[in-house]
């Protein structure tokens, strides 16, 4: 499924003559994890209240969150063509106001935390068992705002909160680690007071056991590393920051195709 | 005229409607002793949330409770919540039309001592640009009560601005406030003022000193900066045929802009403007300031005699 998922990114974005494979492609198996084996959702009623939610808070990466939801159901597969399409539902970046599924509007880096702090205090004011997922990118760990939620996540102890980072290690205009080093990343969260999980971002089995062990501590969120490649399944678009933000040729999605069948 | 707090109201004002409404949550940035919240606080500890000096982060929270059924209040000073959070504002609570209350209290140059760094008086302009807000500034506590109880019951986001120090009474106990239907204070026939938060009771005092002069003005309450109750400029307009408005606010982008759009749309008049004008203000005693930089009873007379010549 996460191929599949791969696929329509290629095909979504070559489509539309824009967008941003790299950290599509980077959190194709975190997305697939979540959306067919971790969330309790109900894609015929996106506002079941009992629902698990996951906030993308890395918006950029909106084509791989709209390839879930339309082979989930959410809404028809032949729409994600429609991608960034003027009076599309699938707007460039994640859009709570038009795209079933879709719980917050996002593209401006470093605001999913918080929102997703809100969420879990919500379910705890109201006892709801639901659980609260928010998938960030490392390069928005550089917004202040991250660390403040951070910080206010480790106080208010949502532990009915899991977030997870696609370290990807690439942002628009190189690798992470020359434009504004993160590490000792874990050792940070740690510091914070979170919960934390290194686990390989691409291996099914690890993403799915931190999520149930995620579930089990209690007091405090939980944050899973996981780590990743830009670009994932697509040789030429592997570890390139070229493709952060650049749309594949025909030719070259062609390629991409060939090579994820 | 009698004083009140238009920041103890706003705390009384969250308390009870706590009280009827369990899914009421406050949020507030540390300065929960001077917003106010603290009494919400102190009678609903489980429903309040102190972010600390994190107010983007606020915000985003805000947001978040907001988009799972919660009526949330979130509090600061108008410069950290609206100014500092502009993004956030826009991306979080505007664009999803989430049902959050932004209430700032230490709005304007009557903050005073602690200077321009704490003195909002761009606020207005930004808070009219993000689509879906309504823009709240009260007149007095009075007003201030009505503006949060029509807040909670109204969805989407909100914007309202209270002051620092304590402001003139200018209504009547019993002032029921409809959001965006303009209060005419007085009738006049020569000229109009239209003013907002605490400029509303200098122009009040304009009038009187006016009146000596057999100037006859009106004077127009816009409680409601957005949406504007365009009605009420156009009919002040064609009616009067001059129009002065008065606002705690830079000249760009508040109330007299909005004003003066209606105004060159619809019914062309001599307009005046009391303002800040295009510059920060400096420390220094309320009243000093609203002295120095222009914004007195005495102001608005000048003002609208110069407006009167112009008809």
């Amino acid at each position: 499924m996460a191929k599949k998922l791969r696929r329509h990114v290629i095909t979504m974005i070559a489509t539309a003559g824009s967008g941003h494979p790299g950290g599509s492609l980077s959190a194709a198996d975190i997305i697939t994890a979540l959306y067919f084996k971790v969330l309790r959702h109900n894609p015929e009623n996106p506002h079941w209240a009992d629902r698990d939610r996951f906030i993308l808070s890395k918006g950029h990466a909106a084509p791989i969150l709209y390839a879930a939801l339309a082979e989930t159901g959410y809404f028809p597969v032949a729409e994600l063509a429609t991608l960034r399409k003027l009076d599309s539902r699938l707007q460039g970046h994640a859009d709570s106001k038009f795209t079933p599924g879709v719980e917050m509007s996002a593209g401006s880096l470093g605001m999913g935390l918080s929102f997703a702090i809100g969420v879990a205090l919500a379910a705890r004011l109201d006892s709801k068992a639901y659980r609260t997922y928010v998938l960030l990118s490392d390069g928005e760990c550089e917004e202040g705002q991250t660390w403040e939620a951070a910080l206010s996540a480790a106080h208010f102890k949502p532990d009915n909160l899991t977030a997870i980072v696609d370290c990807n290690g690439i942002q628009l205009s190189g690798w992470t680690r020359d434009i504004m080093n993160l590490e000792p990343f874990t050792r940070k969260w740690q510091a914070f007071g979170w919960h934390t999980i290194d686990i390989d971002g691409h291996d099914f089995d690890q993403i799915l056991s931190a999520c149930q062990e995620a579930e089990k501590i209690k007091g405090k969120p939980t944050v899973i590393i996981a780590r990743t490649i830009k670009g994932k399944g697509v040789s030429f678009m592997e570890n390139n920051a070229a493709f952060h933000g650049k749309a594949p040729t025909w030719e070259e999605a062609e390629r991409a195709l060939k090579e994820l069948e | 005229m009698t004083e009140a707090s238009t920041r103890e109201t706003y705390g009384k004002t969250l308390v009870e409607l706590g009280k009827q409404n369990k899914d009421i949550v406050v949020l507030d940035a540390d300065l929960s002793p001077s917003t106010m919240t603290s009494f919400f606080a102190r009678e609903f500890p489980d429903r309040f949330f102190d972010c600390g000096l994190t107010e983007q982060n606020m915000v985003g929270i805000a947001a978040g409770l907001a988009a799972s059924g919660k009526i949330v209040f979130a509090s600061s000073f108008a410069i950290f919540v609206l100014c500092r959070c502009f993004d956030q504002l826009r991306l979080c609570l505007s664009q999803p039309e989430l049902n959050v209350k932004i209430v700032a209290t230490h709005g304007g140059i009557t903050v005073g001592e602690d200077g321009t760094s704490h003195q909002a008086i761009e606020d207005l302009a930004l808070s009219c640009a993000l689509p879906g807000f309504t823009v709240v500034v009260p007149a007095d506590a009075i007003e201030a009560a009505e503006a949060v109880r029509m807040a909670a019951s109204a969805h989407g986001p909100f914007y309202i601005r209270l002051s620092r120090p304590k402001t003139p009474i200018v209504y009547p106990e019993g002032y029921r406030l409809t959001l965006g239907k303009a209060v005419t204070m007085r009738q006049g026939m020569d000229a109009t003022i239209i003013a907002v938060g605490i400029m509303v009771a200098k122009a009040l005092e304009a009038v009187d000193i006016l009146a000596r002069q057999d100037i006859d003005c009106r004077v127009i309450n816009m409680h409601t900066i957005k949406p504007l109750d365009e009605a009420s400029v156009v009919k002040a307009a064609s009616e009067t045929g001059a129009i002065v408005v008065a606002e705690e606010h830079l000249a760009q982008g508040g109330l007299g802009s909005r004003v003066a759009q209606v105004v060159a749309r619809e019914k062309p008049v001599p307009m005046e403007f009391v303002n800040l004008g295009d510059k920060y203000a400096l420390s220094g005693k309320a009243d000093e300031l609203l002295q120095r930089y222009g914004l007195t009873a005495s102001n608005i007379e000048e003002s609208v005699k110069s407006v009167v010549e112009r008809k």
